[in-house]
């Protein structure tokens, strides 16, 4: 009953944190609303099992992709938003695309509903059980999540690094 | 098992004792480390208030109490009050997993030494330490002062970089131990190495460097000297609490020593065997009880004495060095001790 109350709980929490995301002018106010779902989204993990995955989950996303997204808005020093009036396109195509959305999402629950749904606490969230899973069910995707990973991070250290480093041998210059 | 009520007012009177220690702790530890650089630098230190300056703490948290708190008019308020008490709650909770002893019997009831232990332990404080980070880096920004706004970037980034050291210099340890909870960690450590050496982990194949490695992580993720540059005062006024005052400016103190604590208290736990001693235990049953836990408190005071003695000892570094020193030094020595650890475990498994 409690887990029941608190899960519930801690949802409202994650909701609204996601609405005040997109409610805040400022990036900063943004981005700890954004830390806010984080935190409430591992909590919802936790009540349901999985340890693991909630203590994983505040140590990277609220713990360093956050960190990160905070740093980078204060290295900007990026300033308050300025808001348009809202565009006429937003107006035509949003709405009926958020409808359209929410009942589809509707639809799904409505069909699914006999589906099997996992109990509160019920979830194997061991990191023994984890680390089983990961290295011998779904070791493939595991390794291709990883190689997109360093794929990403070469990107950006060669986006980010300086014109001119890039211009000094001449050989590359053609590629 | 217990039933509720006893584990309620046991819980309870755990949570107040822990706090209590640790707040007493972080005074003392302040005292300490001035009266040893005090020594150090050929000077007295505190010497005053009490016999040896022992008041000192006690009048430094007096003044802090009744200064007066200022808030400068540019600075944005919510983060402004909210960095500090972010700080200094992250430091706090983090001894709540720590074990300090093996169990205490008291009125027929068996009570472990820690106020909850879980079986993910290690992660639950390396989760808080890292949301710790927010506090200063949200005090440096929303001080909106040039000084502070660099001091809390460089501690982000200081501490983001370190933590990654940190991080991957305790896999060795747990790959060793094949346990998240601190508790079966120090137990897989009792016992001899070929009957004199103890079993800890510092000793176990090159696990010495792991522990080099945790040791100026955990330098630099408390940014202490050498690697103090967020609060650099030559270059950066006092870093990211430049505009803070009274008990604000005492709660970014009490994160800081806190946070020591927990470090020391960590390496005691995953390098130096937790709460094994030299002399087995025996004799009454009150001693029995007790004895692990000073062997445990011993450890960490040696701990926290190494600590101070580095600080009184080496110059800052500059800030591409600390960078460099973790990048291109700690880091690449962290994978290769992990690698090695990891063949050696399973090559003994196989």
């Amino acid at each position: 009953m409690l887990h029941l109350v608190l899960f519930l709980v801690f949802a409202a929490i994650c909701v609204a944190g996601a609405i005040n995301l997109l409610a805040q002018k400022h990036p900063i106010s943004s981005a700890l609303s954004l830390v806010v779902v984080m935190a409430s989204l591992a909590v919802e993990y936790l009540l349901l099992g999985a340890e693991f995955v909630a203590a994983v989950q505040v140590i990277v996303y609220a713990g360093a992709v956050m960190v990160l997204f905070v740093f980078v808005i204060m290295l900007l020093n990026a300033g308050e938003e300025e808001l348009t009036k809202g565009s006429h396109v937003a107006l035509i195509l949003g709405i009926p695309g958020v409808l359209a959305g929410g009942l589809l999402v509707a639809w799904v629950l409505v069909k699914q509903s006999g589906a099997k749904t996992v109990s509160l606490g019920a979830l194997p969230g061991f990191p023994k059980t984890i680390g089983g899973l990961l290295f011998h069910e779904f070791l493939l995707p595991f390794e291709v999540t990883s190689i997109l990973v360093l794929i990403a991070i070469m990107g950006a250290v060669v986006l980010a690094s300086k014109p001119e480093a890039q211009e000094r041998p001449p050989a590359r210059k053609e590629s | 098992m217990l039933s509720l009520p006893v584990f309620l007012i046991a819980s309870v009177i755990k949570i107040v004792l822990v706090i209590f220690v640790l707040l007493t702790a972080v005074a003392y530890t302040v005292w300490l480390e001035r009266k040893v650089v005090g020594h150090m630098q050929n000077r007295w230190g505190p010497s005053r208030v009490g016999p040896f300056g022992l008041l000192q703490p006690l009048a430094d948290g007096i003044k802090f109490l009744v200064k007066e708190d200022l808030t400068p008019p540019h600075v944005y308020r919510p983060l402004f009050i909210a960095a500090p008490m972010i700080a200094v709650i992250c430091a706090l909770t983090s001894i709540s997993v720590i074990p300090f002893g093996t169990s205490i019997d008291i009125l027929g009831y068996t009570i472990p030494m820690q106020i909850t232990d879980i079986h993910i332990g290690l992660l639950v404080i390396l989760g808080i330490t890292s949301v710790g980070v927010y506090g200063v880096a949200l005090a440096g920004w929303s001080s909106n002062n040039k000084y502070s706004l660099l001091g809390g970037l460089r501690a982000s980034a200081q501490m983001v970089s370190y933590e990654i050291c940190l991080g991957l210099s305790l896999v060795g340890v747990l790959i060793v131990s094949g346990s998240f909870s601190l508790r079966e960690i120090v137990e897989a450590q009792s016992g001899l190495f070929w009957g004199f050496i103890p079993k800890w982990n510092i000793f176990y194949g090159c696990q010495f460097i792991a522990f080099f490695i945790y040791l100026m992580a955990a330098y630099a993720e408390t940014n202490r000297i050498p690697f103090d540059l967020p609060e650099a005062e030559t270059e950066l006024v006092a870093g990211y609490h430049t505009e803070y005052s009274a008990m604000k400016f005492a709660m970014f103190f009490m994160a800081e020593y806190a946070n020591m604590i927990t470090v020391a208290c960590l390496a005691t736990l995953l390098f130096l065997g937790g709460w094994s001693g030299p002399v087995p235990t025996g004799g009454p049953p009150l001693v029995r009880a007790l004895l692990p836990t000073f062997w445990f408190i011993a450890k960490v005071f040696v701990f926290l004495f190494i600590y101070i003695w580095v600080r009184g000892t080496l110059p800052r570094f500059r800030y591409d060095q600390l960078m460099a020193f973790g990048w291109k030094f700690l880091f690449p020595l962290a994978i290769a001790n992990l690698v090695i650890t990891a063949l050696v475990v399973a090559y003994r498994a196989s």
